[in-house]
């Protein structure tokens, strides 16, 4: 049949019609609105991500400070391997990707309103990306304060606390003991204390070579510990009369009471310890902003969706990096990059409606126990069948084996600092 | 009898959930979901900042497939990255190799001795170039595999030579014989001139 003029006109018209209802469609995100508290390794990474996978999501990120200090390679600073400012980072690199930053102090996160309160300002959000590391809490330990912490440095959010400890390294004097309370478990970097001791030991060998480094822990066991035990056995005369390095375990040598005036601690034996340099790492939680926001339960974590890092309290709302359980990732820098990642896809998606991806997550970790000495922990992630573990996958990941040749050692270290250039450019710039 | 059927009912409640949980589970991610994940060694779409992990953008898809797999069996020696390949399955490495091998290969900006590097060039064209055309820059098409030398971070060139010496890495009979010549008339400073010109390349 021949089409008269008019009918194609109406065919047109109807197509043209279909094309306007279904323009919007190409850009399902657009306009929507993602607000992201905190701009640590999860969350930079979570707001760069979202941006790369649909530049039309209006992004805001609300972080307190300008610069970011890295917590990873923040143990350097202490044995001075290098400078606070090499660990500085910035949030040009996220501007330039069209992230709006804010600097200001997030107070709260109303699910019910759907806004961020901060700095006496409302910043409305479709979906809300909550990633504020931890809290210390500080009056677990008796004599312990935020006031206190001036003197006695945790040293475990990097920057003027950083600075504060390895001032007080330099100060001490030889013979002197570096004394760290290790923290229970839960909580931020696992072998964190143990390369911390490593690196104090390192600076002390070369500088103060009568002074030692002791460790009361809150745990049984810790993270790589064998491979940590091997590499003070070989550079600090570990488990001899003259190491560098002694190791309590808990619960008996869990630090309880400390007294900043008399640089004492008391662990929950009741055995009382004289320091030189008291570095006390206090048990944590989730970050502020998750405690008066209701996003944890009773362990003081927030619960998550494992697949999309909603939380499971508030939805719309997502819990990344330190503060979420993700078990069975670790509380890392890797961990928190990749939790980012899987989240920015889930809320570019979710924003569209659509159902998310199959996630994927990975966990590499490095530790620098001495020169050209560095040990590692790796685990690729899949959600598991129930939804609620993201799981190691068996048969791959695992520790650096201890029958490490001392070339695997050498590029261990030139590895960690090559995952130090890439995961600050993958997440700041 | 209620016991029972409780039970089965219980047990076909499971089966049903089973399956839908499958489902989901057993979708394969997203071929940028996964390469996102290397990120954080390999750098922002495979352009390593470096110093040692290797840039893996533009890597050819055979290339980039056969090192996975020698990775995970061990014939190709690794710190961690055996550990980490062995978390994939062989439909997820072709995803990441089809991702990264779209992906543009920046030169590595980084420091180099000059005068190593004029005679590295030299020394590349005699031993080298058969193979690894053009200098060892990304090729598409025949000889592909064999690019990514020109512009790569000389440190992780350095411990590559040293595994393909020392037996760690398998090395094709051809480059074998090229390597001993080299070595034999121009020593390790020979050597240390071709990673010169690579990192020359920029």
């Amino acid at each position: 049949m021949k089409m008269k003029r008019r009918d194609f006109v109406k065919a047109a018209g109807a197509a043209t019609a279909v094309s306007m209802v279904g323009f919007p469609h190409l850009a399902l995100g657009a306009g929507k609105k993602v607000v992201v508290v905190g701009g640590g390794t999860a969350g930079a990474t979570a707001a760069k991500y979202i941006k790369i996978s649909d530049s039309s999501v209006d992004v805001t990120l609300i972080e307190p400070n300008e610069h970011y200090y890295t917590c990873y390679l923040s143990n350097e600073v202490l044995s001075g391997l290098r400078t606070l400012d090499s660990i500085k980072q910035g949030y040009d690199g996220l501007e330039g990707h069209g992230v709006k930053v804010v600097h200001a102090a997030a107070e709260m996160v109303d699910p019910a309103a759907k806004v961020v309160k901060a700095g006496g300002k409302d910043y409305p959000f479709d979906r809300c990306v909550v990633a504020p590391g931890i809290d210390l809490i500080y009056d677990k330990i008796e004599g312990y304060s935020k006031d206190v912490s001036e003197k006695l440095p945790h040293a475990w959010k990097a920057g003027p606390q950083t600075a504060a400890l390895h001032k007080q390294l330099l100060d001490m004097k030889d013979g002197g003991t570096v004394v760290i309370a290790a923290p229970p478990n839960p909580f931020r970097c696992p072998p964190g204390p143990y390369e911390r001791a490593s690196q104090i030991a390192m600076y002390l060998k070369a500088n103060k070579p009568k002074s030692k480094v002791l460790i009361l822990d809150a745990k049984q066991k810790f993270s790589k510990q064998g491979l940590f035990e091997q590499g003070w056995e070989k550079f600090y005369g570990y488990k001899t009369d003259n190491s560098m390095i002694e190791w309590q375990p808990g619960p008996d040598a869990a630090v309880a009471k400390v007294d900043p005036n008399a640089m004492t601690v008391e662990t929950s034996f009741g055995d009382e310890v004289k320091a030189d340099v008291l570095n006390v790492i206090p048990p944590q939680r989730a970050g502020t902003i998750a405690q008066v926001s209701d996003l944890v339960d009773d362990s003081g974590w927030c619960p998550v969706n494992k697949k999309t890092f909603e939380s499971t309290k508030h939805p719309g709302i997502h819990v990344i990096g330190d503060a979420c359980i993700a078990d069975k990732m670790p509380k890392s820098g890797y961990a928190a990059n990749s939790q980012g990642k899987v989240c920015a896809a889930a809320v570019v998606a979710m924003l569209e409606g659509k159902e998310p991806g199959t996630p994927s997550y990975v966990n590499t970790c490095y530790s620098i126990i001495a020169e050209d000495w560095g040990v590692s922990i790796a685990a690729v992630y899949r959600l598991s069948e129930d939804g609620q573990t993201i799981a190691d996958v068996e048969g791959a990941g695992g520790l650096t084996p201890m029958d490490a040749s001392d070339e695997a050692h050498r590029r261990e270290v030139e590895y960690a600092y090559s995952w130090y250039n890439n995961i600050v450019q993958d997440i700041f710039m | 009898m209620t016991k029972t059927s409780t039970k089965l009912a219980f047990l076909t409640g499971g089966f049903v959930l089973g399956i839908s949980f499958a489902v989901s589970a057993d979708a394969t991610a997203s071929a940028s979901m996964l390469s996102n994940t290397c990120n954080g060694c390999h750098g922002m779409n495979g352009n390593s900042a470096g110093p040692a992990t290797p840039s893996i953008a533009q890597m050819e898809k055979v290339a980039f497939v056969e090192t996975m797999k020698a990775l995970q069996s061990g014939d190709m020696y690794s710190t961690i990255m055996g550990r980490i390949a062995k978390g994939y399955t062989e439909e997820e490495i072709e995803l990441m190799a089809g991702y990264f091998s779209a992906q543009t290969f920046s030169p590595a900006k980084q420091a180099f001795d000059e005068e190593a590097a004029e005679k590295g060039a030299k020394l590349h064209d005699k031993f080298c170039e058969k193979c690894h055309e053009e200098g060892g820059k990304p090729l598409e098409g025949e000889g592909a595999e064999y690019s990514l030398l020109a512009g790569q971070w000389a440190p992780y060139l350095h411990n590559a030579f040293a595994d393909f010496r020392e037996g760690r890495r398998e090395i094709p009979k051809k480059m074998k014989s090229k390597l001993d010549k080299l070595i034999e008339k121009e020593g390790d400073e020979g050597l240390a001139a071709i990673n010169a010109f690579y990192a020359s390349e920029q």
